[in-house]
């Protein structure tokens, strides 16, 4: 059976951490960081269950700043 | 299968849109402005207008939507961006002309241009971001806040008897002979956001195609003046704001 297997990529520099991508991913891949700033001083959302992202766009397509890109393959 | 085995230019299926440059947008995180900043753009970018669209930025909290997608822009002063637009696309009538405005901006300073241009039917589309409240000023009343919602000019709440009704501006625009379109959208969630894109494409279209005026407004969140981290703000904004500004088209003349 083919198997979706997704990746999204955070430009962590743009990210404001407002958390709108944590909330809208259905598999909890994305998280905030507590100990990290980027430059701007904001909080940034990153990656926290690699192999779980089916590369639906969800957390994308809600990002206000298109922060995220998702790349997406059908694993045969 | 590894991270990097998926990270490649082929398998990419959704990146910011190519309109929309990196300068970093001064808007408060979760601010609604950003989505449709990127609708915007990817319709544009959809519709291959890059080098003919013409954006109408207004004074608010989008004041300098210009400087965000790249594509022409003019700067309106408050609440006349209708009357530019207006100008604009009789001059050049083969651009796409669009304003971009908030509710302060749109339902209240600038209430007579937007009527207007939306009675004359002017082939420009108008994206009336509905946020209840004047975000750039710190969250004053608007014409289109809701009856005991609270803001800094309205502490205990928008009160009938004495601040007056909020104001449906789309409802009047579907009244208008001039309108072709008339919807209300939102950007809270996914499907929200594909069918707020539809809508933009469905107005631009009309827009080049002659049809008359179009009025897309998308009810919207201001999480910092309505005092909510923006996760809250859109379940507040479904639970408050849609009863009162229910979501769907309200006029399509085919
Ligand atoms: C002639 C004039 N009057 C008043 C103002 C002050 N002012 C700036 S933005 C604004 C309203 C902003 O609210 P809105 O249009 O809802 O946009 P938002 O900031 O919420 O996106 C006002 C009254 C101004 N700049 N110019
Ligand atoms: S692409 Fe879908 S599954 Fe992957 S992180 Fe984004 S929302 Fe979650
Ligand atoms: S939605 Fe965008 S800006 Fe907000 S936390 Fe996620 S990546 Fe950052
Ligand atoms: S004040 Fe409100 S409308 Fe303005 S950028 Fe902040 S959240 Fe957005």
């Amino acid at each position: 059976m083919a198997k979706i297997k997704g990746a999204v990529v955070v430009d962590s520099e743009r990210c404001k951490g407002c958390n709108l991508c944590v909330v809208a991913c259905p598999l909890d891949v994305l998280a905030l960081t507590t100990k990290e700033v980027n430059k701007r001083g904001y909080t940034f959302a990153q990656t926290v269950l690699e192999d779980t992202c089916i590369g639906c766009a969800s957390c994308a397509t809600v990002c206000p700043d298109g922060c995220i890109s998702v790349y997406k393959v059908k694993q045969q | 299968m590894t991270r990097e085995e998926i990270i490649k230019p082929e398998n990419l299926v959704y990146k910011k849109p190519t309109l929309m440059n990196d300068n970093p947008m001064h808007y408060c995180p979760g601010c609604s402005h950003g989505v449709v900043h990127k609708l915007i753009a990817e319709v544009i970018e959809e519709m291959g207008l890059e080098n003919k669209a013409v954006g109408v930025s207004p004074v608010g909290c989008a004041v300098f939507a210009y400087n965000y997608l790249d594509i022409d822009w003019e700067e309106a002063a408050h609440g006349r961006a209708p009357a530019l637009a207006t100008a604009i696309k009789r001059l050049w009538p083969s651009r796409l002309v669009f304003t971009y405005q908030g509710d302060g901006d749109l339902a209240c300073i600038g209430t007579a241009e937007t009527i207007h241009a939306l009675n004359r039917g002017e082939n420009i589309t108008i994206i009336f971001i509905n946020n209840a409240i004047y975000g750039m000023t710190g969250g004053q009343m608007a014409p289109t806040t809701l009856l005991g919602m609270k803001t800094a000019t309205c502490p205990y709440g928008r009160d009938a008897a004495i601040h007056g009704y909020p104001l449906k501006m789309t409802e009047i625009a579907a009244t208008l002979e001039g309108t072709a379109y008339v919807t209300r959208q939102s950007v809270h969630s996914v499907p929200a956001i594909r069918k707020a894109k539809k809508a933009i494409r469905k107005a631009f279209e009309n827009s080049m195609n002659g049809k008359g005026s179009n009025l897309v407004e998308i009810v919207s969140t201001c999480n910092s003046g309505w005092k909510m981290s923006p996760a809250a703000a859109n379940k507040w904004m479904e639970e408050n704001m849609f009863p009162f500004y229910q979501l769907g088209d309200l006029k399509d003349k085919e």
